[in-house]
């Protein structure tokens, strides 16, 4: 005989809460500031998955010191479920029991805390997610019950503008909510009309209007000043030895000041290389300022954002040919679309790394800091799902020499995931090294696995002031060690270089010097930089560009 | 800030390149070094005298002076660094720059 079975009890669950609410909620979903203890202590209960809003540029804050001001007795033991933990309150939950659990992406300035906290025993770590298996698991087993969720604007039915910065908001939202579960979102402002409707309000539950603006930070800012030499040295190399060689044309950089000075060196040395209208048409990036001159001077078509950039929102405005704006001329941004252009979409992905093992393994991870990866290893890796052919992609394929060790006689393409390093970085540490620091970090934090950004299979290209080692013409383990070697330098690592078998490497073109490739090295000066300064930036963009206060030095 | 100063003979047997004149490169600014390099006879040797903030890398300095002493195949030089937390690879790129500034 069939049993009887209720089949919403999500959705009875969420109304049952919702009720206890009620008293909180105004019209239009309103919750006034002084009220948002009361209702997240309605709304919550323990053990319950929580996502609170935290991305690169836009943070849940207020709501987040609420969530830390709930009685203990009637909010405890969270699971929380968000891509980044970047706030001092993010951490606070788990020192004060009222979270438990967390699954995330992206640690930042809190990496040291998480680890501490998880020898202590008061954070159970579920894993260190990139963004995009994150935002899977969201729709599998990791769906949030009630989201915090940060927005720009509301009107007054509700309806959120996220604008600029969008970032994980849809992702969040869509989980959430159709799941019948619950969302309440802090606004800088309420207004009467938005530009326009990110989130529609049926998707929202409360809506508060935060006692201050959320923090945001201008994480993508590089001051060109800061740009040396030798960065200038690798950005030659890249640009002659891997975007002028493979004809790059659709990328993801990463922030560092490497992927800076070949920004700001398209213009010039780009230029050169008769490069523009072949590399850097398309790309996946913030809007970094350092990108100016190069969009500018028409090298690109078109940059989709993960998350907008303090000091930006003008200039982005300002060309809607390049990036993807709203009806009401604003930049929309979004973070599990451009993770999914960086991870299938582009021929590159080019990046540091903290550190490098002989197999070519790379991790930022150090000893005492679970910082995780963010988005680096979804765009750093060769996506196997990929099914459409570039020049760059199929290049790539064709030369590595244990394709028919996989496939046979079948053509297929790779991925370019270029790490670009100093041998030597801040405080002469090594960037080659025997073993990871991931190593000590699973070891000390009591990880499963160890947190690898980049698996040597992956890394196609290791870049150094030695010269470029091409992984992807390497066909053996032998070989690769040999290649990596080779470009170590004068680290431990690199001073195992047998000259012979580096000689044999150069010639097979697996390994190339600054003189192979026809860079010279005395170029490698400032003079290289389109824009010398942060305020050659504001100039190249006609005063579109505002950089926040700190990078106002003139 | 306590400066070290470290002292090396450097000598590569197929030493043939030598500086016509004194020359000055690079500035002591954070992570980089400035060098002087001059004409010294000194029976095919190359002299260096390195200041620096930081101690315990005098194996790495070696090893970057005889591979910039052995790849120029330099000989009868006094090279003088002050060096402010430069890592070989700006220290290789700063000695090969003033010898190229040498040549000049």
């Amino acid at each position: 005989m069939k049993t009887q079975r209720t089949w919403d009890t999500l959705a009875a669950d969420t109304a049952e809460r919702m009720a206890a609410a009620d008293k909180f909620i105004g019209k239009g979903k309103r919750v006034e500031a002084k009220d948002v203890v009361g209702l997240l202590e309605a709304v919550i209960r323990p053990g319950d998955r929580v996502n609170i809003e935290g991305n690169n540029q836009k943070q849940a804050d207020f709501l987040a010191e609420c969530l830390l001001k709930v009685d203990k007795s009637k909010v405890h033991d969270l699971h929380m479920v968000q891509s980044a933990v970047p706030l001092a309150a993010h951490l606070d939950l788990f020192e004060q029991g009222i979270a438990k659990k967390l699954d995330f992406a992206f640690g930042g300035p809190q990496a040291g805390r998480v680890a501490k906290f998880i020898r202590e025993g008061k954070l159970e770590l579920g894993a260190i997610h990139t963004y995009l298996e994150l935002f899977g698991r969201y729709f599998l087993d990791l769906t949030p019950k009630v989201s915090l969720i940060c927005a720009y604007e509301a009107d007054r039915e509700g309806n959120l503008y996220t604008g600029f910065n969008t970032e994980d908001t849809p992702v969040i939202v869509e989980a959430t909510k159709f799941r019948q579960g619950i969302v309440i979102a802090q606004v800088n402002k309420i207004v009467d009309k938005l530009p326009r409707i990110d989130i529609p309000s049926g998707w929202i539950d409360a809506v508060v209007e935060s006692p201050k603006p959320f923090f945001i930070e201008p994480l993508f800012t590089r001051d060109p000043a800061l740009i040396t030499d030798n960065q200038i040295l690798l950005a030659m190399l890249a640009l002659k030895g891997i975007y002028a060689e493979y004809s790059v044309s659709s990328m993801n950089h990463g922030i560092g000041f490497l992927t800076s000075a070949i920004e700001l060196m398209l213009p010039t040395y780009g230029e050169e290389l008769k490069l523009k209208g072949k590399c850097c048409t398309h790309m996946i990036l913030n809007p970094h300022p350092t990108m100016i001159p190069a969009i500018e001077e028409g090298w690109v078509d078109t940059i989709h954002c993960f998350g907008g950039e303090l000091g930006m929102e003008k200039y982005v405005a300002a060309r809607p040919d390049v990036f993807f704006i709203g009806p009401d001329g604003t930049l929309r941004s979004n973070r599990a679309f451009a993770q999914t252009a960086g991870h299938y979409a582009v021929d590159m992905f080019i990046g540091g790394t903290l550190q490098i093992d002989p197999y070519g393994n790379s991790s930022t991870a150090t000893a005492n800091r679970v910082a995780g990866f963010g988005g680096a290893p979804n765009m750093g890796c060769d996506p196997k799902g990929r099914r459409h052919s570039t020049e760059a992609w199929l290049k790539c394929g064709q030369e590595l020499p244990s394709m028919y060790e996989q496939i046979g006689q079948m053509q297929r393409g790779k991925r370019l995931v270029v790490q670009g390093v100093e041998t030597f970085g801040e405080g002469r540490e090594p960037a080659f090294v025997e073993e990871l620091d991931a190593l000590k970090l699973a070891k000390n934090a009591g990880l499963e696995l160890p947190p690898v950004m980049i698996y040597g299979d992956d890394v196609t290209h290791i870049i150094t002031e030695e010269g470029i080692a091409y992984l992807s013409r390497c066909g053996s383990m032998e070989t690769r060690m040999a290649a990596i070697r080779a470009v170590a330098g004068y680290t431990e690592i690199g001073l195992k270089a047998k000259p012979e078998e580096t000689r044999r490497l150069r010639d097979a073109k697996i390994v190339m010097t600054p003189e192979d490739l026809g860079v010279d090295r005395d170029r490698a000066s400032r003079d290289l930089l389109a824009a010398k300064s942060m305020k050659d930036l504001v100039t190249w963009s006609g005063g579109l560009y505002e950089p926040p206060a700190r990078f106002r030095n003139w | 800030m306590a400066l070290n100063t470290l002292e090396f003979e450097v000598k590569t047997p197929d030493a043939a390149v030598a500086v016509a004149k004194p020359v000055h490169f690079g500035v002591v600014g954070s992570g980089d070094l400035e060098v002087l390099m001059s004409p010294l006879a000194s029976g095919g040797a190359v002299k260096v005298k390195v200041v620096t903030p930081v101690t315990g890398f005098d194996a790495l300095w070696q090893r970057v002076l005889e591979a910039f002493v052995g790849s120029a195949k330099l000989r009868d030089v006094s090279i003088e660094i002050n060096d402010n937390n430069a890592t070989p690879a700006v220290v290789t790129l700063r000695l090969r720059q003033a010898l190229a500034e040498a040549a000049a």
